[in-house]
């Protein structure tokens, strides 16, 4: 019962969350295009984030590659449609799995070290100081963050799903004898612009998304270090949730443009 | 001599002659049903020592950073240096906050960056106010040397005892050469000796670059030592007001209790 009284509450709560957040992509407009600009902040920032996630990126999609073609191929032998193995797991890693898995390990990766990192900067005054220094912490912590991981994340879906797909191209070299040559020839054949515009567009979005929240928690992060904790682990929560609803509004753009 | 309703003046001294480099009117601060601050007035005068004290939570640290723009009061007047804080846009603020120098009370250095990048940070909006300098490092290493710690330029802030960390970000409020420093709380977490190191530099650095501070402390020593002037913010007004010998020698019951050992 008092779980149901609090229903609305929490909504609202949410909802209110939601209004805040749409208020800060907004400062985030307003401020990107206005000089200064932290150039220097920005590229360091691209290095930590491509670096930092790279080895975890590489690994991931290894054994998503791996495993997709190690599970569907015992099924297209039974359709005896084993020969299309390149085609089905190629066209599933670059419209799909690729950007939404490496957006998933980025969001855990980056937005929690974002929020984390921003919100220890919050409770220990350290924004106050930039700002009573006359800095604009916001364009200085916040913008570049958000560019950094919006530029930073195609590249590293590019590099995921190339990995996933040389993974499941030893599968297919081992298992049915194909080879790396007529592997990464039949899925670039398989693959149009339909299937590589819309995954590196949503890319972007899947970046913005992971920056804008890890930087939103970080940044209005309260209640002393324990909210730093609260802040990392809602960022991830938060993101992954958005991730969903970018990757659900961008297939059904797609499919309006493309047909899919 | 009463100065408001319900606040008492025990300062015998002529001040008002001194410009005023900062002056606070009328201010209110609440959070929720919580009121911090209840019509908190103060003047800080040119070269001044001026020294807050108050219990934890009464409104001390609030007050402070609604006179640097951190926090926007309620209601009131905020004027530092003939400016009024409230009707100043982003860019005027930043300038204005140029000449105000915070020690905030957990020291906030910037932990990704050495100390020497801590120190150049500042300047990086503010190079005009420095001449325009391309080499940074003499700057740097003369705000070090006047905290007695040239030597720290390039480690991490991990890397410093919590003394040394109050001293860099002490460094760090005079790059920028303020005509006003903002302490808040200097010396809390500090052991005696180094408490008293703290306020012997506190001192020496208003002699040598001939600032104008306003001290927030709970700290007994620190007030008695530094201050020229007290005001005891209690239930959010500016109770009680004067030197410290005065304040020691007042029968107000609310003063005394700050003077009991």
């Amino acid at each position: 019962m008092a779980n149901v009284l609090k229903a609305p509450k929490r909504l609202l709560r949410f909802l209110t969350e939601i209004g805040e957040l749409a208020y800060f992509a907004g400062r985030f407009f307003k401020e990107a295009v206005k000089p200064p600009f932290e150039f220097k902040e920005l590229l360091r920032q691209c290095y930590q984030m491509g670096n930092r996630s790279l080895i975890l990126v590489l690994v991931t999609g290894f054994i998503i590659g791996l495993v997709i073609d190690l599970q569907s191929r015992p099924t297209m032998i039974q359709f005896g449609a084993v020969s299309m193995m390149p085609n089905m797991v190629g066209i599933s890693i670059v419209r799909e799995l690729g950007p939404v898995i490496t957006a998933l390990v980025c969001a855990g990766r980056i937005a929690s070290g974002i929020g984390a990192e921003l919100g220890s900067m919050r409770v220990t005054e350290q924004i106050d100081a930039m700002e009573v220094s006359g800095t604009n912490p916001f364009k200085y912590l916040v913008v570049t963050r958000i560019i950094a991981t919006t530029l930073m994340l195609p590249l590293l879906v590019i590099l995921g799903d190339a990995i996933a797909l040389y993974g499941s191209a030893l599968v297919e070299y081992y298992k049915g004898g194909v080879s790396f040559q007529l592997y990464f020839s039949t899925v670039f054949k398989a693959l149009s612009y339909g299937d590589l515009v819309p995954a590196t567009i949503k890319s972007f979005f899947f970046g913005f998304a992971i920056g804008l929240v890890g930087c939103f928690k970080g940044y209005y992060s309260k209640k002393g270090t324990a909210g730093v904790g609260v802040a990392a682990n809602t960022a991830v929560v938060f993101a992954s949730m958005l991730l969903f609803v970018i990757d659900f509004v961008a297939v059904f753009i797609s499919d309006i443009f493309y047909d899919l | 001599m009463m100065e408001t309703e319900n606040s008492i003046s025990i300062n015998e001294k002529q001040t008002d002659s001194k410009q005023v480099i900062l002056e606070i009117k009328d201010l209110y601060k609440s959070f929720g049903d919580n009121t911090v601050l209840n019509g908190f007035n103060m003047t800080l005068h040119k070269g001044e020592n001026l020294v807050v004290m108050g219990k934890s939570g009464s409104g001390k640290s609030v007050m402070i950073k609604c006179l640097v723009g951190l926090m926007q009061a309620d209601s009131g007047y905020i004027s530092v240096m003939g400016k009024e804080i409230k009707t100043l846009d982003r860019e005027t603020l930043d300038i204005l906050r140029s000449d105000i120098g915070f020690l905030f009370q957990g020291s906030a250095l910037y932990d990704s960056m050495t100390v020497r990048e801590n120190l150049e940070f500042p300047m990086r909006r503010h190079k005009e106010k420095l001449g325009n300098v391309t080499d940074t490092k003499p700057l740097v290493l003369e705000a070090l040397e006047s905290v007695g710690l040239a030597h720290t330029m390039d480690l991490m802030p991990e890397e410093l005892s919590g003394g040394m960390k109050r001293r860099i970000a002490l460094a760090r409020t005079l790059i920028l050469r303020p005509k006003i420093i903002l302490y808040d709380e200097p010396t809390s977490g500090l052991d005696p000796i180094t408490s008293k190191e703290i306020i012997e530099l506190m001192r020496n650095i208003q002699k040598k670059y001939d600032t104008s501070s306003l001290i927030i402390t709970h700290d007994m020593d620190c007030a008695r030592v530094i201050s020229e002037r007290m005001i005891l913010l209690v239930d959010g007004i500016n109770y009680a007001e004067g030197t410290y010998e005065e304040l020691v020698k007042s029968n107000d019951p609310k003063v005394e209790a700050f003077f009991k050992k």
